[in-house]
């Protein structure tokens, strides 16, 4: 049993955290967050310039050929620091996506950029609220001409390329590769919840769309590049709720109430402790999606969805306990409370929220082999 | 990143398989049996003896303990395998792990060489059963607060008091007893630990009925019972400490808890019909067995993180505490939300009668007891927060005050 990460990416991991502490990543999601950046441009380079980006892009396409496991411990720390650079958009939406379907072209044309962080990639799919259905769908692509509007698009302001969920010519859903500073593209900035990561509308009219993957494979398509994004969120949430936690426990350790620690209260004590454990679930949930991923193994489309509802449910609980244990300071916007509360919200719906997420855990639950079921006395993986 | 046996735990675990297979039935897949907890039935002790004889002739038995104990002298890692592979099979349970997880330790950690000598093989063996008298009516999750006295006579002691929720002391040949030799200390100064037979003069065993209606635990009553100063472990004043080896052995001894577990909810939902048809179908449905799925598979899933630590030759901390806090609670709720799938004929409690033979129901009863038995999930909460977060201890009223000018309540 080696139900662990490597030496090798735990130095990684512990190399980004280090990085990630003396760039003060917090202090940039805050400004960023203030001055309605989008994100911050001399963090990013330097990510790029280490190669994390393209993480798990072959060292064929300039990569570092580490696979998804190197993303997942990364994905982890930059989740804890709050940094506010298109990392998820750019690395676990755009480049998988080509990597999936991209045509060898594609993929030259692409990958090299994406990696190195030359240029920003980001997945434009959601239309305004309500769920996103094929047959709802409005964004469609007549000829190789794209129509219609996409928001909240992460990273959709700074991003040089889309990958865009639309109707075919055939009707059906289908992904296109879309270049958003050719014709017939206008963008704006849209408000969130979270300016500490920028998001945008973005208006086709008519913009030139190359297919990714073939005809009719489109939802096939997007169901994997989820199932694998799910993943790599999970880590991100991760590390948002162990630093979340961290934060709650230092202040309930330093804040004097009734003339003791407010932590020696079991009221915050049992609190902190449930945040705990929902933590350690998740965490044991993420790691056997991280093994499936990185196996590419069939149980991966059940352990994404494990791994996305228990990380989901964990970094909100311990994001808004943490400021519960920090009681008025909590609300307060110098705090850095908020940013981590406004993060977990909007990772939970980033790619859709649990509801979505649990009934397809059980829709794949139901097509399993009895073996998927053994649960607590399994010895199974 | 895998989940493969290093090539010494797979031959562990093969020789595990072959003395299964040949010694036991399977559990079939889903069904109540091995979780039901049959101590009760008729011919279930001689059962559980004779299957403990057997696992113990094939060195099956305190895996981890030292060769001069009877013990295997294997590793933790070999344990948990060993665990891992008799949960597939319906073997007795129920009637060891108390004296093997808790009491021969203690006895093994503190006692000489001849005592060890003299009972760890027959427990392991199956042949004598232990039972822990800690609990009393003024110490259950505040254990310091009993008041069983133990005055010296002699060379011998003589023990008079109550304890109370012993599992087992009715089909117990010892047990092993806190006791307070000094009033006019501070709470946890003045305890002395002993171990007896529960044969001996003047101890009263008299079983308590539990809400499920089985009589699994008992009131221990002792008067004037003499024990002799040789049955003493660990220094006179020094009860505590040894307490304390009992009692971090209890969480590593306190097991999974039983079912209905996820696959029996699921099984259930995917049967019954709801008003709008089967179960599954149902949105609120689908959401509890979701949250359901995602727990049960996190705590497998921390549970081989756990192993892994164990394979590498670390020691798990009390993040342990986890699978026992979250387990009671799922197990107390799928129970309770499987009768409510079966509607109105919910509260029916006859097996011939009911999906998984009526396991759900009997659930609901004995659920209760899993968040109180070895640390309630308030003082697990405790643990946690304090060992594992680092806060502050509860302010306490009771620490250097004698223990005769302490204030008591009512109950
Ligand atoms: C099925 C079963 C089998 C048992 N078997 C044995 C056995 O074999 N031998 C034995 O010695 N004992 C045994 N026990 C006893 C068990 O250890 C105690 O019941 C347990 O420690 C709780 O003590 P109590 O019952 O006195 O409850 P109390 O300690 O009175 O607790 C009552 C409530 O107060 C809460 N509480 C108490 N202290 C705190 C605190 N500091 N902070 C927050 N909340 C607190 C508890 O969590 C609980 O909810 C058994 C119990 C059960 C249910």
């Amino acid at each position: 049993m080696n139900f662990d990460f490597s030496d090798e990416l735990k130095q990684l991991r512990d190399e980004a955290r280090r990085f990630l502490a003396e760039r003060n990543a917090l202090a940039a999601a805050r400004r960023v967050l203030e001055s309605d950046g989008g994100h911050d441009a001399a963090l990013w380079r330097e990510i790029g310039e280490m190669g994390w980006i393209g993480a798990a892009i072959p060292e064929a396409f300039g990569g570092a050929g580490l696979g998804p496991l190197g993303l997942c411990v990364l994905a982890e720390e930059l989740g804890a620091a709050l940094a506010p650079v298109p990392f998820s958009s750019s690395a676990y939406l755009a480049s998988e996506a080509i990597l999936l379907a991209g045509s060898a072209a594609q993929k030259e044309r692409y990958l090299p950029k994406l990696a190195s962080g030359a240029i920003i990639g980001t997945l434009a799919l959601a239309e305004g609220p309500g769920a996103l259905t094929p047959a709802r769908l409005g964004a469609a692509v007549a000829g190789d001409r794209l129509t219609g509007t996409k928001q909240p698009v992460p990273d959709g302001a700074a991003a040089d390329i889309a990958v865009v969920a639309a109707r075919g010519t055939d009707r059906r859903l289908a992904l296109f590769l879309v270049d958003l500073a050719a014709a017939g593209v206008a963008r704006e900035r849209i408000a969130t919840i979270d300016p500490s990561r920028g998001h945008a509308r973005l208006i086709f009219s008519g913009a030139a769309a190359e297919p990714l993957g073939p005809a009719g494979g489109g939802e096939r398509l997007l169901e994997r590049l989820f199932d694998r994004a799910a993943v790599l969120f999970a880590f991100e949430q991760l590390g948002g709720a162990r630093a979340a936690l961290d934060m709650a426990k230092a202040y309930a350790l330093e804040r004097y109430a009734f003339g003791r620690p407010i932590g020696s209260f079991q009221a915050i004590k049992h609190k902190l402790a449930d945040v705990y454990v929902a933590g350690e679930l998740a965490r044991s949930n993420a790691y056997y999606g991280a093994w499936a991923l990185s196996q590419e193994a069939p149980e991966l489309p059940l352990a994404a969805a494990t791994a996305r509802v228990a990380a989901s449910d964990a970094f909100y609980l311990a994001a808004k306990e943490n400021i519960q244990t920090h009681g008025g300071m909590g609300y307060t916007w110098a705090f850095d409370c908020h940013l981590y509360y406004r993060r977990a919200k909007l990772l939970a719906l980033a790619l859709g929220s649990t509801r979505i997420w649990k009934d397809r855990l059980v829709a794949r639950l139901e097509t399993q082999h009895d073996g998927a079921l053994d649960g607590a006395t399994g010895i199974a993986p | 990143m895998d989940f493969n046996d290093t090539p010494e735990e797979a031959a562990f675990r093969a020789r595990v398989k072959e003395f299964l297979a040949a010694n036991a039935a399977r559990r079939a897949p889903g069904s109540a049996e091995g979780y039901r907890s049959s101590q009760s039935a008729p011919g279930a002790l001689e059962r559980a003896k004779d299957w403990q004889a057997r696992k113990h002739s094939a060195g099956f038995a305190g895996i981890t303990w030292p060769q001069e104990w009877g013990g295997r002298g294997g590793s933790p890692i070999e344990q948990v395998i060993y665990n891992q592979e008799e949960a597939a099979y319906a073997v007795p349970r129920g009637f060891f792990e108390i004296g093997l997880g808790m009491c021969i330790p203690t006895v093994c950690g503190w006692g000489t060489a001849e005592q060890r000598q003299r009972f760890a093989p027959p427990a392991l063996a199956g042949s004598e059963i232990w039972c822990q008298l800690f609990s009393e009516p003024a110490g259950g999750s505040d254990l310091a607060g009993l008041r069983t006295r133990a005055e010296r006579s002699g060379d011998d002691w003589i023990i008079n008091g109550q304890k109370i929720w012993t599992s087992g002391a009715h089909y117990s040949d010892y047990g092993i007893l806190v006791a307070r030799s000094d009033p006019g200390m501070p709470k946890h100064k003045g305890l002395t630990f002993f171990f007896l037979s529960m044969k001996t003069p003047g101890v009263d065993i008299r079983p308590i009925r539990q809400i499920s209606g089985h009589s699994h635990f008992n009131e221990v009553f002792f008067t004037d019972v003499r024990i002799p100063d040789s049955q003493r472990l660990g220094a006179v004043g020094a009860g505590w400490q040894v307490a304390l080896t009992t009692l971090m052995n209890e969480r590593l001894a306190v097991g999974d808890a039983p079912g209905p577990d996820f696959r029996e909810i699921f099984d259930l939902a995917r049967r019954i019909e709801l008003d709008d048809g089967p179960a599954i179908r149902n949105a609120a449905v689908r959401d509890q067995l979701a949250q359901w799925y995602v727990k049960t598979q996190g705590l497998k899933y921390t549970r081989f993180r756990t192993m892994t630590r164990l394979s590498r030759g670390e020691t798990p901390g009390p993040e342990a505490s986890i699978g026992k806090l979250v387990g009671a609670s799922k197990l107390q709720e799928i129970a309770a939300f499987g009768m409510d799938l079966m509607e109105m004929g919910g509260i029916i409690s006859d097996p011939s009668v009911m999906p998984a033979e009526a396991l759900f129901q009997q659930a609901l009863l004995y659920s209760p007891a899993l968040r109180i038995a070895g640390g309630s999930d308030e003082i697990l909460r405790n643990i946690i927060a304090e060992r594992v977060l680092g806060l502050p201890a509860d302010l306490r009223v009771d620490k250097d005050v004698p223990f005769n000018r302490l204030p008591t309540g009512r109950r």
